[in-house]
């Protein structure tokens, strides 16, 4: 196994986010919605950063968006990325508000703006689901 | 401070406050309060301590903290002291910000990514914060980069613009014999150096260095008798608005220093256009951009043409990082633009010495534009 080559690392689902990425292992695009002022986010805590309160309901989006910035990665950071080099990072705003980091496929890096509509592609990295886009044609 | 080897953070710190004590010609047994900020070494093991107190041989001490920010560390650790000071809790308080990231031979991308130490990720990624990792980004170049593109696509910031920044910083430092980087820069150079994370070239982004610097503030009153001219404190200002990755969101083209210029420039009676010279955080030649409009010295949107006609270098109307700042000089924190600050407000800068420097505006900025603060000095009392 001295040979094995080194994995991606890729996030993986916490007590708050299983939902999130159990509908992205079925190909769907969810976010949380405040249970008590009803805003949606992408939760990276349990309490609501605007109203304190904790409770959410998960709720399908349609998965298109819009590309917010992008950048292009030159440099080897980690050993699991290095055949990919030059590879492109963007942040998509989701038409429903949130965003999220994600790579863009199906074009190449120098085609890449900054408004560019695209929609979700769950993909996956050994088992787990990765979200990434793609241009909307 | 620089490549330097062979030497602890503690080690380091003891000789800057070493070197400020003696300037100032107070004795040791006067200090009777330590601030401390450690460098990326706080994070990845080896960092200054409380311990430095006991380094020191400082047993009385009125006022002690460990403090952390990021980058405004170094301009909150001088607001701190102050208030400390006019409260009368405490006489002489000695800030320090110490840092050895750099090992000999290892790059300096290795000492801030973690790369050089197995790999980029030291914990596996989880959630919603996960997913950033999970797409391959790797670092603040990264979130330095996101932030860049997107004001260069919302304002038509160009590259010749943050080159601008990077070759007038560069004309400093020549003039700085405590620069890490003194040979001059042209554009052309600038623009043939390689990708980092593009839009951010090898050039757009600071230096790592080992080192400490170290600032003591006393009252108006005592800082009279010592042996350095005064630099009056005018104005102190913060502004945070926070990782907001946290929040479920990205950062959009305004920083803290919006928020910390109405306190600093309210605190100060001034604006903009009595700033003499600015010492701003340049962690990259994009934060020197947005941190110029934030303040108001131009319009938001507007930082990339306001810079490109050198304004900035030389024989310019605004000189700013007149040391060379972190992307030529040396990379201490928030220390670096705020020991320049204190240098030339002083009159002490040499051959590189801005002529008129009755207001000087020192920030630091933090994480991925997410922490600011800020002093405007003076050798003036107010």
């Amino acid at each position: 196994m001295a040979d094995e080559a080194p994995l991606k690392p890729v996030s993986q689902p916490d007590e708050l986010t299983e939902p999130f990425f159990a509908a992205g292992a079925e190909g769907r695009l969810l976010v949380a919605v405040c249970t008590s002022c009803g805003a949606m986010r992408l939760p990276t805590s349990a309490t609501c950063p605007d109203c304190l309160a904790e409770g959410v309901e998960w709720q399908d989006v349609s998965g298109k968006g819009t590309v917010h910035t992008f950048a292009i990665m030159h440099r080897r950071y980690h050993p699991a990325w290095e055949p990919d080099l030059p590879y492109n990072i963007a942040v998509v705003e989701l038409d429903e508000g949130p965003r999220l980091p994600a790579n863009i496929i199906g074009v190449e890096n120098d085609e890449i703006s900054v408004g560019m509509p695209v929609e979700v592609v769950w993909e996956r990295e050994g088992e787990a689901p990765v979200p990434r886009f793609r241009p909307i044609t | 401070m620089g490549r330097i080897y062979g030497k602890s953070s503690t080690d380091f710190a003891v000789d800057a406050v070493r070197l400020a004590i003696a300037d100032s010609g107070l004795k040791k047994s006067e200090i009777d309060g330590l601030l401390i900020n450690a460098g990326i070494t706080g994070n990845t093991g080896g960092g200054v301590s409380l311990q430095l107190q006991n380094a020191l041989g400082m047993g009385n001490l009125r006022l002690l903290n460990h403090m952390n920010a990021a980058g405004s560390t170094a301009a909150q650790m001088v607001q701190y002291a102050a208030l400390a000071i006019d409260a009368g809790m405490v006489n002489h308080v000695v800030c320090v910000f110490a840092d050895a990231p750099l090992r000999e031979g290892g790059s300096a991308g290795a000492a801030y990514s973690g790369s050089g130490r197995g790999g980029a990720t030291r914990r596996d990624p989880t959630g919603i914060l996960g997913l950033s990792a999970g797409a391959g980004h790797f670092g603040a170049n990264t979130s330095y980069a996101l932030a860049a593109q997107r004001h260069m696509a919302l304002y038509g910031t160009t590259q010749d613009q943050l080159g601008a920044v990077a070759v007038a910083e560069r004309s400093w430092a020549t003039m700085n014999p405590h620069a890490t980087m003194r040979d001059p820069l042209t554009l052309e150079q600038y623009h043939a150096s390689r990708w980092i994370v593009e839009p951010l070239h090898l050039l757009d982004c600071c230096l790592v260095s080992n080192g400490a610097v170290a600032v003591i503030v006393s009252s108006a009153e005592r800082a009279k008798e010592m042996a350095q001219p005064p630099v009056y404190i005018w104005g102190m200002g913060q502004g945070h608005p926070g990782d907001s990755r946290h929040a479920g969101d990205f950062p959009e083209t305004e920083t803290g220093a919006r928020i910390a210029a109405e306190t600093v420039f309210g605190m100060a009676g001034v604006g903009p256009e009595d700033i003499d010279i600015c010492e701003l955080y340049d962690c990259y030649t994009y934060t020197v951009v947005v941190t110029l409009e934030d303040y108001g010295f131009c319009k938001k949107g507007e930082g990339g043409p306001f810079v490109e006609d050198g304004k900035l270098g030389p024989g310019g109307s605004l000189p700013t990082n007149t040391g060379g700042g972190q992307l030529s000089a040396y990379y201490m924190w928030g220390m670096t633009p705020l020991s320049e600050a204190v240098i030339q407000t002083r009159g002490q800068g040499g051959e590189r010495q801005v002529k008129k420097h009755d207001l000087v505006l020192a920030t630091g900025n933090g994480g991925a534009l997410n922490y600011h603060a800020s002093l405007v000095l003076s050798p003036h009392a107010n």
